[in-house]
């Protein structure tokens, strides 16, 4: 029974795993298309058909690419960087539920790497120890412009991590649990929470942006400030590794946003197919419902890119300070009064 | 197997709290104590505490050490720029932090581990639904007054910044 259950775990792991670096592979293809369709261009189209080999190609262009350290004195935190940020993209897909259950070879299985009671604080610990692979990374390439990119990354991954905790709380007192299965298990039919909690959804995405360093808050990779911000000094691999991270987290904040307001692999109907068609179908079918939500929630990522321009500095910090977390604050109470006065 | 990984996070542990100490340069040091922090979760994780590891990795590792880290890069702190101490201040320095450890060893050893009652309770007392309830039935004062001090505190900073404004 042990080994049944680590077989199945591992599955799942590796799994997942394949996913993130896939879509994360993709997801930077699909920008370059989507840049393209917006623009009016025609975008990568040379490798393979319509660009599919792409990722492919840009991969091992970087693995070609020849490594370059600068003379500092820490080489070994300037490897540490990319390391750090990169393994931090990925140790958040951990907690995810992917779906409800299986029932294959006599044994439901439960398809989410690991169910544990503290989920939601789990992301946020994980996305707060993200800082550091860009911290590290900008200060070991010795390099002022690394550097005070670096600082702007980490001050405005700090000031929007509060308002996403902000309003996480006011889901969480109508949910009643900081386990993501629990949260995905509510939101059945189309029970989203999205409904109920609009302006908790609106800070969330809002500080999503601002956590990924997309624009229009990639201060950070302010190139007529800043030249390439804190991957300046990284070539070959390390700052394919950066770049990847950031694609990777991408793909994670986005099925965050699924799970937690859109119903993650709930959809209308999902009991009925349950009963009269069989548990595996309905949930397969649920797993594809997550995979488009999530795909939504990307190109909705890559079409802010593309048309909203990039804040200035004390715009950014005045929106978080004076904006969000203000507004996230009231969001709490208004929920908090609105679920007395209903119980 | 328990207790190899026990020995193995209490190694990580004191050697990476004696590698922030003797570091030279400040910015290995606030690592070093990042991973020190880390390696403390780890020992709370072996309690099976998991609310208190994750809060730990983001209120100390997350939020606090990055500030600091913030503040040494900004600073840009040099060898030359160390400030030398009077042998006095040293000297009363090592009395008052012996006198602190002193209070804190005899404070642990004398205390009375609540572990035990609410294991013999056979409730599930890791859970965050009943660290809530105990936090805010049980101790709600001390629970409070805690807050009100966190609250203090920030207003004392928001002061402190907002000094120079005041003299214009």
């Amino acid at each position: 029974m042990n080994e049944a259950i680590i077989i199945e775990k591992s599955v799942i792991i590796i799994a997942v795993f394949a996913l993130t670096m896939l879509m994360a592979m993709y997801s930077t293809l699909a920008e370059r298309k989507i840049a393209a369709w917006l623009q009016d261009r025609i975008g990568p189209n040379r490798a393979g058909k319509g660009g599919i080999f792409q990722p492919l190609a840009d991969g091992l262009k970087l693995f070609a690419k020849e490594e370059f350290v600068p003379n500092t004195e820490n080489k070994f935190l300037f490897f540490v960087g990319p390391a750090v940020s990169m393994s931090a993209a990925l140790m958040t897909s951990a907690v995810i539920p992917w779906g409800d259950k299986l029932h294959l070879f006599g044994r439901d299985i439960i398809l989410q790497a690991t169910d544990i009671d503290v989920a939601i604080l789990y992301v946020f610990g994980v996305l707060s120890v993200g800082v550091y692979g860009i911290m590290i990374g900008g200060w070991a390439s010795n390099n002022k412009f690394s550097l005070m990119s670096a600082m702007r990354a980490a001050s405005q991954m700090i000031s929007y991590e509060v308002a996403m905790g902000l309003s996480i709380i006011a889901l969480i007192m109508m949910t009643g649990t900081l386990s993501l299965r629990e949260i995905a298990a509510g939101q059945e039919g189309m029970n989203w929470n999205v409904f109920y909690q609009p302006v908790g959804f609106l800070i969330f995405l809002v500080c999503s942006f601002a956590e990924t360093n997309r624009t229009p808050f990639d201060l950070a990779e302010c190139e007529a400030e800043l030249i390439g911000g804190y991957h300046t000094e990284y070539s070959s691999m390390k700052m394919g590794f950066y770049l990847f991270a950031e694609y990777a987290s991408m793909f994670i904040s986005s099925t965050i946003l699924a799970v937690l307001y859109f119903g993650a692999y709930n959809y209308p109907g999902m009991n009925w197919m349950e009963e009269n068609v069989g548990v595996n179908i309905a949930n397969v079918i649920g797993m594809l419902a997550l995979f488009a939500k999530l795909c939504f929630f990307i190109f909705f990522y890559m079409w802010v890119r593309w048309t909203v321009p990039r804040f200035r500095y004390d715009q950014l910090m005045r929106l978080g300070w004076k904006v969000l977390i203000p507004l996230s604050i009231a969001n709490i109470i208004i929920t908090g009064v609105i679920i007395l006065l209903t119980e | 197997m328990i207790t190899t990984l026990f020995y193995i996070l209490s190694a990580i542990t004191l050697a990476t709290a004696f590698l922030t100490i003797f570091s030279k340069n400040p910015i290995h040091s606030a690592i070093y104590l990042v991973l020190c922090f880390f390696s403390i979760a780890g020992h709370y994780l072996m309690f099976n505490a998991q609310f208190l590891a994750i809060v730990h990795i983001i209120v100390y590792s997350g939020a606090i050490m990055i500030l600091m880290l913030f503040t040494i890069m900004l600073m840009n702190l040099n060898k030359e720029d160390e400030q030398h101490k009077s042998i006095l201040t040293r000297i009363a320095a090592t009395i008052s932090f012996c006198l602190i450890a002193f209070v804190l060893l005899a404070a642990f050893i004398k205390a009375q581990p609540a572990i035990i009652e609410y294991r013999n309770s056979g409730e599930d007392y890791q859970s965050i639904e009943v660290l809530g309830q105990v936090l805010l039935n049980d101790y709600m004062v001390p629970f409070e007054f805690a807050s009100v001090l966190l609250l203090v505190s920030m207003i004392g900073a928001v002061l402190l910044s907002k000094k120079e404004h005041i003299n214009d």
